[in-house]
């Protein structure tokens, strides 16, 4: 069986004038369907580049990334992102932000009121249908990621891109929002990858954790899989020893052998 | 919070009870009281939050509308008390405020007469002035948004076309008009070219610059939707871009009122451009005066105006 998505020993240089700059080497790595993959490094090391290069916003130097037998070239609905900073557009209401995904991806396969139904159900699956007229601006920072969620989701995507989704938000607000993320990953069965810099964020929901080393040249140091049964609790599982294993080896390899460049030097 | 003194003197109506918890919430209230009001459970009554009468109301309105409206009109007396005395003396080259009254009482008291072809209120000729704009700085605003949209998004039209809107930009207006009447062959397709041209520039410029500043996100969006160009002209430019139109769109709506009345003077016709050379032709210097009132006020008015649809417009655009 073909892999649903393979990352084929991707690099990518940005060239600068005459100098150039690799930030990943040889990246291989395959991603079954439906499965949580959270890429997990310090800043710096590139895994922002890895997500864009799998969104296809950003063009690959060597190698190649197949999404069911297909080649990323560029950008699509397939691979739908979250943003790190919601990027909803700010003209719009949250309805018609995400009106605007649903009626460009189901333009022609939906009726007006199908389509309607449709963003109603996706606003609904992270409960904002309560401040649907409201502007971006009206709206918290952690509700405006439930809508940037939400019209992801409304492209009945492929894969589910989150660029440090929950990066801006505040303790209690990312726990709420990682739960509805896992819920949602449950019920719907999407592959989800994650960037996250934060170990707790990486354990809990995935499947499989992808650590990276530090860049330039940044490359794949350790892909852990973490065999925790679904669902997962998060206050049962602070205490479980799978969970506290996983966490203590992502631990290690981020604070042990791939310090930060700039903790090395101190 | 307001003290119990002045609650008791609305016009709601009063019972032992309310006037006696608004004293417990009041902060003068000492703690001792307080909690012995919370030992007996005060009950807590809820009412409506106190509403001034409404001649109350209305003053606080009128006082507001006063000193917005008072300080321009002693300023506007005083400036037309020293008019009076500086040109009031037998030698003087300019009319006084008095003599201007007289003078052209009819051009001041109505705008809209009409006594013959070249004898019409001042308010008819500055529609016709206003025509001439409406024309000139609608196609300057179509135009330049699209030209500013084609140097703001590709590198290579700004690298081609910048340098020569650069040069461009700074010909007077006045200085097109000879070559558009050898090209129209007529005064008002000239005119109108002329506020073409000269509001054209600020809105390319500025529209360019908003462009080039749409975030990297919006268009991380639009790639991922896989917008087509029409769609990301409308549904992420335009509205992204729109703070920096309407700068460009004032910019250029006063250029054109500037460029209009120049225009007028020597093409002739019935602007108000036209009205104060054929004044001054004519030693009709009052009338003159009249007019750049006109032309004053109506600049203004136009300028509030695109300041205005432009605040309505964009309204919620700023990005959080």
């Amino acid at each position: 069986m073909t892999p649903f998505l393979k990352v084929d020993h991707v690099s990518k240089s940005f060239a600068r004038g005459t100098a150039t700059t690799e930030v990943l080497r040889d990246i291989d790595l395959t991603i079954a369907r439906g499965s949580y993959v959270s890429i997990i490094g310090h800043s710096g090391c590139g895994k922002s580049t890895l997500l864009n290069l799998v969104a296809g916003l950003t063009p690959i130097t060597t190698g190649a990334i197949l999404l069911e037998n297909q080649e990323v070239r560029e950008p699509g609905p397939d691979r739908a992102v979250v943003f790190q900073n919601h990027s909803l557009l700010p003209w719009l209401s949250v309805y018609a932000n995400v009106k605007l995904a649903v009626d460009k991806v189901f333009g022609n396969s939906k009726s007006r009121a199908e389509r309607h139904d449709w963003t109603m159900h996706n606003l609904d699956l992270v409960q904002m249908t309560h401040a649907k007229d409201k502007l971006p601006a009206e709206i918290s920072g952690g509700m405006k990621q439930r809508v940037g969620i939400a019209r992801a989701l409304a492209m009945e995507p492929k894969v589910l891109l989150l660029d440090e989704p929950f990066g801006a938000l505040d303790a209690l607000t990312r726990a709420h929002l990682q739960d509805s993320v896992m819920q949602i990953h449950a019920r719907l069965g999407n592959t989800v990858i994650m960037i996250t810099h934060d170990v707790d964020e990486a354990v809990l929901p995935s499947d499989r954790i992808v650590m990276m080393t530090n860049g330039p040249s940044a490359t794949i140091g350790e892909i852990l899989d973490v065999a925790l049964p679904r669902p997962r609790k998060r206050l049962e599982l602070s205490s479980d020893p799978t969970y506290l294993r996983a966490r203590e080896s992502v631990l290690k390899f981020l604070y042990e052998r791939h310090r930060a460049p700039s903790l090395q030097a101190a | 919070m307001k003290s119990p003194d002045i609650l008791t003197k609305e016009s709601e109506p009063m019972t032992a009870q309310s006037a006696h918890n608004i004293i417990l919430d009041s902060p003068g209230a000492s703690a001792s009281l307080v909690a012995a009001a919370r030992s007996n459970e005060a009950q807590v009554i809820a009412f409506a939050p106190p509403r001034a009468p409404f001649a109350e109301r209305m003053w606080a309105v009128a006082q507001s509308w006063f000193a917005v409206i008072v300080p321009p009109i002693i300023v506007l007396c005083a400036l037309l008390l020293v008019w009076e005395l500086a040109s009031g003396g037998p030698k003087a080259s300019l009319p006084p405020p008095s003599k201007i009254w007289a003078d052209a009482k009819d051009l001041i008291v109505d705008p809209f007469f009409v006594n013959g072809p070249q004898d019409i209120g001042l308010g008819l000729r500055v529609m016709t002035s206003l025509q001439r704009v409406v024309m000139g700085f609608g196609l300057a605003a179509i135009a330049g948004i699209l030209l500013g949209a084609l140097v703001g998004q590709s590198v290579w039209a700004m690298r081609g076309l910048d340098p020569i809107f650069q040069v461009l930009r700074t010909v007077p207006p006045l200085a097109w008009l000879p070559i558009s009447l050898a090209a129209f062959r007529d005064a008002n397709p000239s005119a109108i070219f002329v506020i073409f041209i000269t509001a054209i520039w600020p809105i390319i410029i500025n529209t360019a610059v908003g462009i080039r500043n749409i975030p990297q996100d919006y268009r991380n969006v639009a790639a991922v939707l896989r917008l087509n160009h029409l769609e990301f002209f409308w549904r992420i430019m335009i509205p992204s871009a729109a703070p920096y139109i309407f700068t460009g769109l004032r910019i250029g709506i006063g250029l054109s009122w500037l460029a209009i009345v120049a225009a007028e003077m020597l093409t002739g016709g019935v602007g108000i451009g036209f009205f104060i050379w054929d004044a001054w032709n004519s030693s009709r210097l009052s009338d003159i005066v009249v007019a750049l009132v006109y032309i004053g006020i109506v600049g203004f008015v136009l300028d509030r105006m695109v300041a205005g649809i432009g605040h309505l417009a964009t309204r919620g655009t700023q990005a959080t």
